[in-house]
C-alpha cells in the first residue's frame, strides 16, 4: 500500500470538506474522525491485537465458532409481587422461546430486609419479586427444572443467601449441585459506585464474595460468581469508555481480594463473568465489546499471570439501556432495542435480555416483553448479523474505534492504579464523580439540543395518555407478611437460634468461610431478614457520603 | 438582598437510581439555589427532619421504585406535621400519569416525568414560590 499517496489524497479531502461540517449544528457532539481509512490503522498487528476468535486476546470473540456454534442466551430479566406470580412468568417466558432465566428482586430482598421490615412499606413486590425465605425460592422455581435451565439472579449484598437457597432448593428436589447452571450478580463494587443495593462496608463484602468464589469453585463448578457490571454505571450517565474501564478496574479489586484470602488466580477467574450496557450508537458500542475483552485478557495474562485461557476470557451478558428508553411515543423504543440488539450481537454478548417499549413507564405487560424478546429472534434468525464471527473486524472505523476506547480504558485503570485501586477510588468518590461529570454533559446536551433524542427534544407530538400498563398489586406487601408470619409460626425456632448464634461466630471470625452456614441456617427457614440481620450486627452498615 | 431558596433534594424508600436527582440538584445549583442532596434510602421521618434542619422553600423528591404512592403521601403528611405549611414539595421519576392526580390532591404540588428539561423544574420553582 502507497501511504503517501493516500495520505496526500486524505489531506486534500479533509482540506475540502472541512467546511461542510457546519451543515450539521445539531451533531455536534460527535466525538470520532469523519471518515477513517487504512491511515487510521498503521502499524496494527493483527494476530497480536485481535487473532483468531477463540484464542488470545479475544478481540474477535471468546468462542471459536460463536453464533454459528449457538445463539446468544436469549435471557430476559423478570420478575415482581409474589414468587407465585413471577413463577408464571418464568414458565410462560420458558414457553416462549426463552433460553434461561434472569430474576429480579424487590428492594427490600437486595437490601437484606423482610417484608414485614418497617423499611419495606411500600416497596414490597414492585421492583422485583419479595423472597423472605427458602419457601419462597421453592414456589418461585416450581416446575422449573433446575437441573437444566441456567438461572442468572440480579443479586449483590445478599447475594451468599440468594445463591444458598438456590441450592438449598436444588438439594430439596434431589438435584446434583455441581449440575447447577446461572449467575449471581454479587458485584458490590459497582452498587457504591452506581446502583445503590449495598449494606456492608467494603471489607466485610470483599470477604463475603471471596467465600462465594472460594465455595463455588469446590462444590458449584458451573455457577458463575460474579457478574461484574458496567450496565449500571453506564445507566447512571458514564461513556463507553468510562463503562468498561470502571468495571474492569473493579474486576481487578476483586481478583486482588481473592487471591490475598489465598486463592489461585486459575481456581475462580474462569467463573467471573461481566455485563455490559447496549446503548443507542451501534457501532461505538460494538467497539467497545471488542475492547472490553482485549484489555480484560491483557489484565488476566500480563498483570495477575493467569495461566488457563478460560482466566483470560472476558464472557458477558448485555441488557439494553434503560436510560435510553423514552416515556414520549414509546413504541418508538422498540426501534432503539433492536438497533441495542443489534450491537449486542455485533459485538459478541454471550447473553442478552432487550428492554420492553413501556419501560419508562411501568414494569413491562406480557405482550411488550414478547415483543422485546422477538426482537431478538428476528435478529438472531432474519437479520444476518449473527452468520459471520465478529462481522465488523476490519472496517477502519470499528477498529480504530476499539484501539481508541481501549486507550482511554487503560488511562482510567492507570489512574484508578494511582489512587490505591478501585475500593479506594470509590470510597473517595472518584469514580462517582467522574459519571456524574458524564451525566450532567449528557443532559446539557440534549437541553441544548446539542443531542437529539427523536420525540423528546425534536419530532415530539400531543402525547396521548398510555393505557394498560402493568400495576402491581397493591396487597402484595399485606400478602408477604401474612405468609411471613405463618412461616415463623410454624418452623422450629430453637433450630432457627442456634445456626443464627452460630452464624452470628462464623462472622467475627475471617478466617471462616460463611457460604456452608448460610446454606444451613436457609434451610431451617431462618428468613433473609434475619440471616442479613447478624450479618448487619458484626459487620456494620455502609455509610455512603453523598457526592453532587 | 434577596435571600437565595433553600432546596432539598431527597431520596426516599430504598429505590438507588439518583443519576435523576444529582443531575437535578447540579442544574438547580448552577440556576443559582442553594441545594442540599440528603443521599439514598431516606425514610420520611429522616426527609422530615432533614427539611426542618434546614429551613428549606422547596423539597424535590426522586422516586423509580414505584413506592411513590405510599412514599410521597407520608413525607407531605410529616413536613405539615412539623408546622412548615408553606413548603413547596415537588417530585419526580418513573410516575405513571394516572398517578398524578392521587399525588396532587395528596399535597405534591407538581410531578416531573422522565424527560422533563431541568429548565422546566427550574422555571415552575421560579414562577410558583
Amino acid at each position: 500500500m502507497n501511504n503517501e499517496s493516500l495520505k496526500l489524497k486524505v489531506a486534500e479531502y479533509t482540506a475540502k470538506v472541512d467546511k461542510a461540517s457546519a451543515k450539521f449544528p445539531e451533531r455536534k457532539n460527535i466525538e470520532y474522525n469523519r471518515l477513517y481509512t487504512p491511515l487510521d490503522l498503521e502499524g496494527l498487528d493483527y494476530e497480536k491485537e485481535l487473532g483468531l476468535p477463540g484464542t488470545y486476546p479475544f478481540t474477535r470473540g471468546v468462542q471459536p465458532t460463536m453464533y454459528r456454534g449457538r445463539f446468544w442466551t436469549m435471557r430476559m430479566y423478570a420478575g415482581f409481587s409474589t414468587a407465585e406470580e413471577s413463577n408464571k412468568r418464568y414458565r410462560y417466558l420458558l414457553e416462549s422461546g426463552s433460553t434461561g432465566l434472569s430474576c429480579a428482586f424487590d428492594l427490600p430482598t437486595q437490601i437484606g430486609y423482610d417484608s414485614d421490615d418497617a423499611v419495606s412499606e411500600g416497596e414490597v413486590g414492585k421492583v422485583g419479586v419479595a423472597i423472605d425465605s427458602l419457601a419462597d425460592m421453592e414456589i418461585l422455581f416450581d416446575q422449573i427444572d433446575l437441573g437444566k435451565v441456567s438461572t442468572s439472579m440480579t443479586i449483590n449484598a445478599p447475594a451468599s443467601v440468594l445463591l444458598a437457597m438456590y441450592i438449598a432448593v436444588a438439594e430439596k428436589r434431589g438435584i446434583s449441585v455441581d449440575k447447577l447452571k446461572g449467575t449471581i450478580q454479587n458485584d458490590i463494587l459497582k452498587e457504591y459506585a452506581a446502583r445503590g443495593t449495598y449494606i456492608f462496608p467494603p471489607k466485610p463484602s470483599m470477604r463475603l464474595i471471596t467465600n462465594i468464589f472460594e465455595y463455588c469453585s469446590q462444590h458449584v463448578p458451573n455457577w458463575n460468581t460474579i457478574s461484574i457490571s458496567g450496565y449500571h454505571i453506564r445507566e447512571a450517565g458514564s461513556t463507553a469508555a468510562q463503562e468498561i474501564a470502571f468495571t474492569i478496574a473493579d474486576g481487578i479489586a476483586y481478583c486482588e481480594a481473592a487471591i490475598k484470602a489465598g486463592l489461585d488466580v486459575d481456581d475462580f477467574a474462569g467463573r467471573l463473568s461481566f455485563f455490559w450496557n447496549a446503548h443507542n450508537n451501534v457501532l461505538e458500542e460494538v467497539a467497545k465489546f471488542r475492547a472490553s475483552r482485549r484489555v480484560w485478557a491483557k489484565v488476566m495474562k500480563d498483570r495477575f499471570g493467569a495461566k488457563n485461557p478460560k482466566s483470560w476470557m472476558l464472557r458477558v451478558h448485555t441488557q439494553t439501556a434503560g436510560s435510553m428508553l423514552t416515556a414520549q411515543q414509546p413504541e418508538n423504543n422498540i426501534v432503539r432495542v433492536a438497533l441495542q440488539t443489534a450491537a449486542a450481537v455485533m459485538g459478541g454478548t454471550q447473553s442478552l435480555h432487550t428492554n420492553s417499549k413501556d419501560e419508562a413507564l411501568a414494569l413491562p405487560t406480557e405482550d411488550s416483553v414478547r415483543v422485546a424478546l422477538r426482537t431478538q429472534q428476528i435478529v438472531a434468525y432474519e437479520s444476518g448479523l449473527a452468520d459471520v464471527v465478529d462481522p465488523l473486524a476490519g472496517s477502519y472505523y470499528v477498529e480504530a474505534m476499539t484501539n481508541q476506547i481501549e486507550a482511554e480504558a487503560w488511562k482510567y485503570i492507570q489512574k484508578i492504579d494511582d489512587i490505591g485501586g478501585a475500593v479506594v477510588a470509590i470510597e473517595q468518590g472518584y469514580i462517582q464523580r467522574e459519571i456524574q461529570d458524564s451525566a450532567y454533559k449528557w443532559q446539557k446536551e440534549v437541553e441544548n439540543n446539542d443531542r437529539i433524542i427523536v420525540g423528546v427534544n425534536k419530532f415530539q407530538i400531543e402525547e396521548k395518555p398510555v393505557e394498560g400498563l402493568l400495576r402491581v398489586d397493591a396487597t402484595v406487601g399485606e400478602l408477604q407478611k401474612k405468609k411471613l408470619a405463618n412461616l415463623r409460626a410454624k418452623r422450629d425456632t430453637v433450630a432457627v437460634n442456634a445456626v443464627l448464634a452460630t452464624l452470628e461466630n462464623a462472622c467475627r471470625d475471617e478466617d471462616f468461610n460463611l457460604m456452608p452456614i448460610i446454606i444451613k441456617a436457609v434451610k431451617t427457614y431462618a428468613t433473609l431478614g434475619e440471616i442479613c440481620g447478624v450479618m448487619r450486627k458484626v459487620f456494620g452498615e455502609y455509610q455512603a457520603h453523598a457526592t453532587l | 438582598m434577596e435571600q437565595r431558596v433553600r432546596v432539598l433534594v431527597a431520596k426516599p424508600g430504598l429505590d438507588g437510581h439518583d443519576r435523576g436527582a444529582k443531575v437535578v440538584a447540579r442544574a438547580l445549583r448552577d440556576a443559582g439555589f442553594e441545594v442540599i442532596y440528603t443521599g439514598l434510602r431516606q425514610t420520611p421521618e429522616q426527609i422530615a427532619e432533614a427539611a426542618l434542619q434546614e429551613d428549606v422553600d422547596v423539597i424535590a423528591l426522586s422516586l423509580l421504585s414505584g413506592a411513590h404512592n405510599h412514599l410521597f403521601p407520608r413525607i407531605v403528611e410529616l413536613i405539615h406535621g412539623t408546622g412548615m405549611t408553606d413548603v413547596m414539595i415537588i417530585g419526580g421519576g418513573v410516575i405513571p400519569d394516572s398517578d398524578i392526580p392521587f399525588l396532587k390532591e395528596a399535597g405534591i404540588a407538581a410531578v416531573f416525568t422522565p424527560g422533563t428539561p431541568t429548565t422546566t423544574i427550574i422555571d415552575y420553582i421560579k414562577t410558583n414560590r
